[in-house]
Formats: C-alpha cells, structure tokens, sequence
C-alpha cells in the first residue's frame, strides 16, 4: 500500500485480520456458551416451569371463565362498562377469527416478561436514582438495549440456550425492560425534595423514605413505565417468534414467507387489540389510583 | 416575661458554627477564618459562605425568632438545629449532646423525638389524608396504627380543623394545610419546634391568625420554638428573643425591645425604622421610674415630699397601692382646712393607671387625654413606673432613639 493511502482512505485492518477478530470472539462464546450453556439453562428452568403452566393454565381454562376474569380485572381496573364491553367484545372476536389458543400464549409470555421487568427494573431503577453513579453506568447499557437491533442479541441468547421459550423471554425482556427502569428512576428523582426533607426531619430511615415518600409520589411515573414495558413486550412479539416462541407472531411470520395477507392482518389486529385493552387497563387503574393528587378546587 | 428566660435552663447552644458550601469547604476554611468576605470567597474559590461564625444559646421555653432575608442564611441555619444541613464547623449542642457525634440510627432517633418541624411550604405527604400525615411522625416512630391515629384526631382538632380528617392536603387551602403542618409537628411531643418560615406563604390575614393561634398554643404547651422568619413585625409579635442574620452573620440578638430601642448597626435600624412600635411595643419598656410618690401618713409630710418634687403633683400610695394622683393645690387646701388631718385617699383625683404589659398603641389616647403622666401599675396594685406623653412622642417619633437607660428602668 502506498504511504499516503490514509489521507484518500480510512485506515482499515486487513480483511485476514478482521476475519482472525471475529473467528476468535466468536470462538471464545461458543465455547463459553459449551462450557456453560447448560448450567445457565438450568438456571431458567424454574421460569420456564412457570411459563409452561400458566400457559397450559390459559389454555385449559374454558374460554367463557377466561374472558369472564379478564373483563372483572378490567371493571375492577377501571369501573368502566365501556371499557369492560370492549374487553368483552375483543376476545370474542378473537376466538370467533381462530386466534384463541395463540392469543392465551401470548398473552402468558407477556405476562411473565412484564412481571420478570418490573421485579427487575424497579429495583435498578431505584439503584439508578439513588446514586448517580449507577445512573451514568446503566443509561448507556439502556441506550443500547433500546437501539440494537433485536436480531442482533438474539445470536447470541439463541447459541447459548437454543431455540424455545426462554430465550424468547430473555429477548423480550431485554427489549421492553428500558422505559420501566428509566421511569422509575425519572419518578423518583422528580419527588419534591420538601416533601423529602419532611420526612427525613421526622426521623424516617432510608427505606422508610423509600416504601413511605418515594414509591407511592413516584407511582404515576413508574405505571407510565409499565405501560410503555407491556406495549414494547407485545410490539416484539413477532420477532421472537423466530425464534420459536408461540403465539400470534408465528402466523404472522408464515403470512410473511407465504405472502398470506389475510391471515397476517387478522394476527396483527389480535396483537394490536390485545395492546390497546393492557394499556386502557392499566392506564385507567393509574389514573384511579392516583386521584387524590389531582386535588380538587379550593372553594 | 424576660427575667423568666433569662433564668431559663439551655437547651440549645450553638457555639462558633460556620458553613462553606462547595466541593471541598475544608480546604477554603482558613480563608474564612482571615475574615475574608463572602463576596472575596465565592469570587476566589468558587464556594458560598452560608454561615459564619454563628453563636446562640437558646432557652427552654422560649421562642426564638431568627430574622433575615433571603439569602442570610436562616433557612441554612435552622436545618444545622436537626442536622438536616451539617456544618463545616462547630458545635451543636441540644440538651448538653453533641448532636455531630450522633451515628446515622441515634440522629434518626433524635428526629423522631427531640425535634419536629413545621415548613414553609408545608411538606406534607400528598398521598396520605390529614390524619395519616398528622400522625406521620409518629408512625415513623413505630406506634400502632389506632393509637397514631387517636393522638392525630386530637391535634387536629386542637388546630381546630375536626372533620377534615380523611381530605387529602390538596383539597385544603393554605393556612388549612399548615395547620396540618403544626398539627403533625405537635403530634410527635417533641420538646423542640423548628418552624421554617411557617407562615411566611399565607396570606395576611391567615397569617396573623396563625400567629394568634401558635401564641396561644405556646401558652400551653411551653414548647421552645425556633422560629425563622424574613418579617420583622412576627418576629416582634410572637419573638421572646431575636436573632438578626444578615450574609450569614449574627448581626444582632436580644429581646424585641432591644432591637427595636437599640438597633445594633444600620441594617438593622433600617429594619426597625418601618415597624409600628405603637404596635411592638408595651408600656414597660419605655416607662419611666416611679417618682412622684406620695407615701405620707400625714398631709403635712405629704406636702413636704411634694415641695422635693419638680412636679407639682404625684400618686400616692399608701399599704394597699395605688390610690390616685393628688395635686400640690388640693394638699394645700386640705392643709389649710385641718393641719393636723390624716392623709387619705380623698384627697386624690381618680386617674386610671396603665397596665406596664399593655402595648403602647392602647394607652395613646389615655395619655394624650391626661394632663399627668399616667402612673404604670402591675397587678399587684404596686407602682412600676410612669409614662407622659413626651416619653410617648420620644418613642414614637423615629428621629430620635430614646435614651435606653432612662427607658430600662422596667426591670
């Protein structure tokens, strides 16, 4: 190469060498992932227990008892017969159109990973606003989890558990785990410091301020995060169905190799329903909750 | 009311506290100590001199008011009390304890039962009702749930707001709100109240409402109360002493009449020079000694003490007090009718005596009406002093600051 090749062009390592980088880290997972693949597995087993019975649950269960406890959940949530009837309404359609059995599985694996991200993400978000220390260090890990394509860390989840449920979850989670860790921490941090210093003149001890101020004024905000966690789990459905995770994402993916348009549609609407009645729910228990705050006019 | 504080045990004594805010206040603290200014400080090092040299010792029982204005320190000052700011330097002593050597678990337990607190805007937990934030600080404390919530009914009943237990603070106005504030800070017993300028965000007449009603509860209770404040006219009306801040500074302390009749330097006569001493001040602290008394058995003597008088008149008093003012003329007259006559209260025109607790504004009329000076008696019937209407135009014309020792002789 010529000398002053850098000025016209990047410098670049040699194609022998990038291909010596990527053979050595990629041969530095696997066997990692030989190595200890299955201890990690085992790890999961006790979630993937879980997983499997509640979806049999879901499944077992007559489909009139099922539709019947989502739409008291929704009543109990919101106190809105609307919303109850449209809960109602959108299940029946579901099971009418031949969604039932994929549409309990899905809803099973959402469940489970909104649960895992809110047992997970709350209490990092609570290290993050405690300390801004652990905030500088997890903002970018949550910058990248939100911005890598998901295809990307399915590679390595999948060479170290295989295809099936679990990593399924630990996709979905990593994708949808960020809004609930970052609002957390948002809420947290937004508590009127006077209420704060209230509380510490008083004499209250560190999770005393936590359990007593912090959670409870910061609760709007997490909820918001929840909601945006349960939607970004359900938006990322279809792409952990590649990799072997059933429910509605799998017609969907056959409707895009066979180009059958009808049936991705009809799976698409069940997705989108399923999303619109989560969020309406749990929009509407935050805002119930929360009522007080708002206050009523002086006078 | 003065002498009894005085007399007083200490309870808190702060003792050379300075306060550096910055990244390293340690490092910067020779600077302060060379008397360098808070100006020559912030512009040298980039740190804020919040306190500087601060010392006090306040008494059981008293409410101590400290006084300033933004940014004099006195919000920082009043948080060094609950070691909700620490200083850089010097000592906190509550109760004969170093409050700096306090771990994390005995600061919190000297929270939960040394002090509470009362703050400007409010502070209340927005998501409990009133009663659960009155009973806070007890729950925090660890007492049952039933027994909290007995003792916050109480209090808030006390504040006179029964009925408003399960609103929430956002459905209470203001002066509702901090009622709930004093409610919550009385509910833990706490010997000591710290309030932040309490009634600072309410509107006039809430305020001097409040302030009625934290006099009458004091009355009560005898808490010792420290109490922040930018307005020097509460500081006045509910202060047994007062501290005056300025930049950080103790400029001057002492009772209300000591800052009012002698104000230390000239920021704080610019203070004092808009208060209404009609209104701050009572009769006891600028009356005049009780001269012109006439203690005479006989007329004869009578007349004898009186031709020693520059007046031609005095008050005379016999075992039981006070009787009434009696003028050279009518002792004469009786002198000339019966040498030899007793002397007795007939002699005396009536004048009704001034209480020395009455403030100055109540006995204006009085004492412009009279042409005597109107005798200053106590409740024991007993003489304390005199008032006339020049002392009255002295005190309150501000041109001229009265004479403090001819003013002191109250006590």
């Amino acid at each position: 190469m010529a000398e002053t090749s850098w000025l016209s062009e990047i410098p670049q390592l040699s194609r022998g060498e990038l291909r010596d980088i990527r053979k050595g880290l990629d041969g530095i997972y696997r066997d990692f992932s030989r190595e200890y693949g299955e201890t990690i597995e085992a790890l999961f087993d006790p979630l993937l227990a879980f997983l499997v019975w509640f979806e049999k649950l879901l499944l077992a269960t007559p489909w009139f008892l099922v539709i019947a406890v989502i739409a008291a959940l929704a009543w109990m949530a919101s106190r809105s017969w609307k919303l109850v009837l449209g809960v109602v309404v959108s299940f029946f359609m579901i099971g009418y159109f031949g969604m039932w059995d994929d549409t309990m599985r899905t809803m099973s694996i959402i469940l489970v990973c909104t649960m895992m991200a809110i047992a997970l993400g709350v209490p990092i978000g609570i290290a993050m606003a405690r300390s801004d220390r652990i905030q500088s260090t997890v903002t970018p890990m949550l910058d990248i989890m939100q911005t890598m394509p998901a295809f990307v860390y399915l590679i390595p989840v999948v060479m170290l558990l295989g295809i099936g449920k679990i990593p399924g979850v630990i996709a979905v989670i990593i994708y949808a785990i960020p809004p609930v860790i970052r609002l957390t921490n948002l809420g947290i941090r937004l508590v009127d410091k006077d209420v704060l210093e209230a509380a510490t003149a008083y004499g209250a001890s560190p999770i005393q301020r936590l359990m007593g101020v912090q959670l409870p004024l910061a609760m709007p905000t997490i909820m918001a995060g929840i909601n945006q966690t349960i939607m970004m789990a359900l938006s990322m459905v279809v792409i952990a169905s590649m990799i072997g995770v059933k429910g509605l994402g799998q017609p969907v993916l056959k409707s895009i190799t066979n180009q059958y348009f009808t049936l991705g549609l009809l799976n698409g609407l069940a997705i989108v329903a399923l999303a619109i009645i989560f969020d309406r729910v749990s929009q509407a228990y935050a805002k119930r909750s929360q009522q007080h705050m708002e206050g009523l006019d002086n006078g | 009311m003065a002498e009894a504080a005085k007399e007083a045990e200490t309870l808190i004594r702060i003792e050379g506290l300075y306060k550096l805010f910055g990244n390293n206040p340690q490092k910067h603290m020779p600077l302060v100590h060379q008397g360098k200014s808070k100006d020559e400080i912030l512009a040298a090092t980039g740190h804020t001199l919040g306190l500087k040299d601060i010392n006090m010792t306040i008494n059981k029982g008293e409410i101590f008011v400290i006084m300033g204005l933004s940014g004099s320190g006195k919000s920082t000052l009043i948080r060094h009390f609950n070691r909700l700011i620490d200083p850089t330097e010097g000592v906190i002593e509550v109760e004969g304890t170093d409050v700096m050597q306090l771990g994390e678990k005995s600061l919190q337990n000297f929270r939960r039962h040394k002090m509470s607190m009362v703050f400007q805007r409010f502070g209340l937990l927005p998501h409990k009702t009133v009663v659960d934030n009155v009973a806070y600080g007890l729950s925090i404390q660890g007492v049952s749930k039933s027994e909290g919530l007995d003792k916050a009914k109480e209090w808030l009943e006390t504040v006179g707001l029964a009925g408003y237990e399960d609103q929430y603070p956002a459905q209470l106005s203001g002066g509702q709100q901090q009622r709930v504030g004093l409610a919550r800070a009385l509910c833990t017993d706490a010997e000591i109240l710290l309030m932040d300028e309490a009634f600072s965000a309410l509107d006039p007449l809430i305020r001097s409402e409040m302030q009625d009603q934290l006099i009458e509860l004091q009355e009560k209770l005898h808490k010792t109360i420290i109490f922040i404040t930018h307005d020097l006219d509460e500081a006045l009306r509910i202060g047994d002493r007062i501290a005056i801040l300025k930049d950080g500074e103790m400029v001057q302390q002492g009772e209300p009449e000591d800052i009012l009749l002698n104000p230390a330097t000239d920021y704080v006569e610019a203070f004092v020079r808009d208060v209404n001493r009609a209104r701050a001040l009572t009769v006891e602290t600028v009356m005049k000694d009780p001269a012109y008394r006439i203690t005479a058995d006989t007329i004869e003597e009578a007349l004898k003490q009186m031709k020693g008088f520059k007046e031609d008149y005095g008050y005379y008093i016999n075992d039981e007090g006070y009787q009434g003012v009696v003028t050279e003329e009518a002792l004469q007259e009786a002198y000339d009718e019966d040498n030899n006559a007793e002397m007795t209260a007939e002699c005396c025109e009536d004048l009704d005596p001034i209480s020395p607790d009455a403030v100055l504004e109540t006995v204006i009329p009085d004492t412009l009406e009279s042409e005597y000076s109107l005798p200053v008696v106590d409740d024991d019937g007993q003489m304390t002093g005199r008032l006339s209407r020049s002392t009255l135009a002295e005190v309150l014309g501000n041109e001229e600051k009265p004479d403090a020792e001819e003013q002191q002789k109250a006590s």
